[in-house]
């Protein structure tokens, strides 16, 4: 360690003792303060997160079951991980819903700020009717989905059988349009929220620049592609990230909608940690999946950390 | 410059201009149109979920279904304070969302003051761990502190659910780089006059980060008003459990009748969205930099 081996020359001569005696008193005290104002959060978190975060990674060593005592079983859970069909399908589903939602609710974020970042009439109505979705209960109104796609009495699916596009057994129930309908779910609740961090983007772009391309007689397509989708190339990556995130969590809109059938088709990974943890009450086992959850969260936090701290484009 | 900038009068505009004049009234009024359209699209659950609340059930079961109530009835809202234990469900949704929220707001404010404000050893490393914290997704504790509440006989009651949450990294580390932004003058003053940290904390810093607390309070308050995994987890009854699970549960256990589970969700919805409609502007402005910080 080079600043252990520096210190004694760098160093400042040692006061006097009677002098560090008298300034040690106060900077101790505020030492105490600090903890003090720091002890409640801390003892929450060490108590509520980080003791049950380590505890996790213990009962995924075992076979507890809430009923029976926990028992060591080393490495069992995640071997009998990588052979079970049911988890496979929740990773793949996990990994589909996340390929498909991320990029749609990005590109449509980016397209609703390009559009609310000129003036019109009803501007602000609109910018709230998009942000709507993010403050509501997804749990909620899932249940107006599920509605809202009833295949007898659902406006939608009336609308949508009108213009000729008719599922057999409902939305909800036919295995191959249930996924597509709580992604599509998944997009409406968060298309808002990414929205307003790309407006945010938007109004940061000095004006200057597009009327220096202006002069130079470019198409409104160049201006975009080249002025403002490189400047935004920041905001595009947090948005990506967060929505990443965000998808590989999926669990509300499926849990109201479809319990993740039919047919186990809209089983993600935390739907199947909720089933295999409270309902079948398989502890160990369930707390083995929510570490392959962890992994790619934790991952892709890093990543986006790693970049807030390296701002990529300035101007 | 300043010509430029003058309105020119009509009578000065030749004909092309006028023609593009025109095409740009026009290409406004589409855009405005367009943007409409997307904005009616977007809230067409809660419009359809508004409507049906007011339709009697024989209306909601006719085909072909209406947006617009053919008949309106308020049956729903008065049926459905008896068929679902529904002042419960609400009174436990208040307390629990609205108790987090304070107190989380209490502990996270105490917390980044320190960070953010008292030079202490063990600084660092504190935000290491609130940063890693912040990474994590909570879906890993689900089991353990189940299990652990469920070791307390805290399942099925409102502080077992409360007291996890009573603080998080997200609040934290939000309100001490919101603290950090604040300028350090009028502290000083008050330190210098010999203030204590708590004086200073409660009579200077906190009035003046009143706008952070209202967004982060929206925050954690419409976070948990709206969470469905954690109070379903830890409610088996609907007695003890919060609105969104309440509801869901009810629809799962029942032959589905939507006109009182729309009211039901109507009625819960609108404190957010209330709440939200207050303080949108700083709201939204406190989503956008903070994620960029």
């Amino acid at each position: 360690m080079t600043v252990t081996e520096l210190t004694p020359s760098t160093a400042p001569p040692r006061p006097p003792v009677a002098a560090r005696r008298r300034a040690r008193g106060p900077a101790s005290r505020r030492q105490l303060t600090a903890w003090l104002f720091l002890a409640p959060a801390l003892i929450v978190l060490v108590a509520f997160t980080l003791y049950p975060m380590a505890q996790a990674v213990y009962l995924s060593l075992t076979n507890y079951n809430l009923i029976a005592a926990a028992e060591w079983i080393g490495l069992d859970n995640y071997a009998e991980l990588v052979s079970d069909p049911a988890f496979w399908n929740a990773f793949w589903n996990t990994v589909l819903y996340a390929v498909v939602v991320t990029p749609v609710t990005v590109v449509l974020a980016l397209a609703f700020a390009v559009m609310l970042n000129q003036a019109f009439f009803g501007r602000t109505f609109v910018r709230t009717a998009i942000f709507l979705p993010f403050i509501v209960s997804l749990g909620i109104i899932a249940i107006a989905w599920s509605f809202l796609l009833d295949p007898n009495i659902g406006l939608l699916s009336y609308w949508l059988g009108q213009i000729g596009i008719v599922t057999e057994q409902g939305w909800l129930s036919d295995p191959r349009f249930a996924m597509p309908a709580v992604m599509m779910v998944g997009v409406w609740k968060f298309v808002g929220f990414y929205m307003v961090i790309y407006l945010a983007g938007l109004q940061s772009i000095p004006s200057e620049l597009y009327e220096a391309a202006k002069i130079d007689g470019t198409t409104p397509w160049q201006r975009f592609r080249h002025v403002t989708l490189p400047l935004l190339s920041n905001q595009t990556l947090l948005v990506s990230v967060l929505a990443l995130i965000a998808t590989l969590q999926a669990f509300d809109q499926i849990y109201v909608m479809t319990r993740g059938g039919p047919y186990f088709k809209t089983e993600t990974l935390v739907m199947l940690i909720y089933r295999e943890g409270f309902q079948e009450l398989r502890f160990g086992y369930a707390s083995a999946i929510s570490f392959v959850l962890l992994i790619f969260v934790f991952a892709l936090s890093m990543i986006q950390y790693g970049w807030l701290r390296r701002r990529a484009v300035t101007y | 410059m300043s010509t430029t900038l003058e309105r020119p009068r009509l009578g000065e505009l030749t004909n092309h201009d006028r023609r593009r004049l025109t095409l740009y009234r026009a290409s406004k009024w589409a855009l405005a149109v367009i943007a409409i359209l997307i904005a009616l699209l977007m809230l067409l659950p809660i419009i359809w979920l508004t409507f049906t609340a007011f339709k009697p059930e024989s209306d909601i079961v006719t085909y072909p279904p209406t947006l617009w109530p053919r008949e309106f009835t308020l049956d729903h809202f008065v049926d459905v304070w008896d068929r679902i234990p529904f002042a419960r469900l609400y009174v436990n949704t208040i307390i629990f969302a609205g108790g987090v929220t304070v107190i989380s707001l209490l502990l996270d404010s105490m917390a980044a003051y320190a960070l953010a404000r008292i030079p202490f050893r063990g600084r660092g490393a504190v935000m290491v761990l609130i940063l890693i914290l912040l990474m994590l997704p909570f879906q890993v504790t689900l089991i353990p502190l189940y299990d652990m509440l469920n070791g307390l006989g805290l399942t099925n009651t409102l502080p077992g659910m409360i007291v996890p949450r009573m603080t998080n990294a997200f609040g934290i580390f939000f309100l001490t780089q919101f603290f950090l932004s604040l300028p350090r003058d009028l502290e000083e003053a008050a330190r210098v006059d010999g203030a204590s940290e708590w004086r200073i904390y409660r009579q200077v810093v906190m009035p003046l980060a009143k706008p952070a607390l209202l967004t982060l309070g929206l925050f954690h308050f419409q976070y948990n008003w709206n969470d469905l995994l954690w109070p379903l987890v830890m409610s088996s009854s609907l007695e003890s459990s919060t609105l969104p699970a309440g509801l869901a549960l009810f629809m799962g256990q029942h032959v589905v009748e939507y006109g009182l589970l729309m009211a039901g969700s109507l009625l819960a919805l609108l404190p957010v969205v209330v709440f939200f409609l207050l303080i949108q502007r700083s709201f939204v402005a406190g989503i956008a930099t903070t994620g960029l910080k």
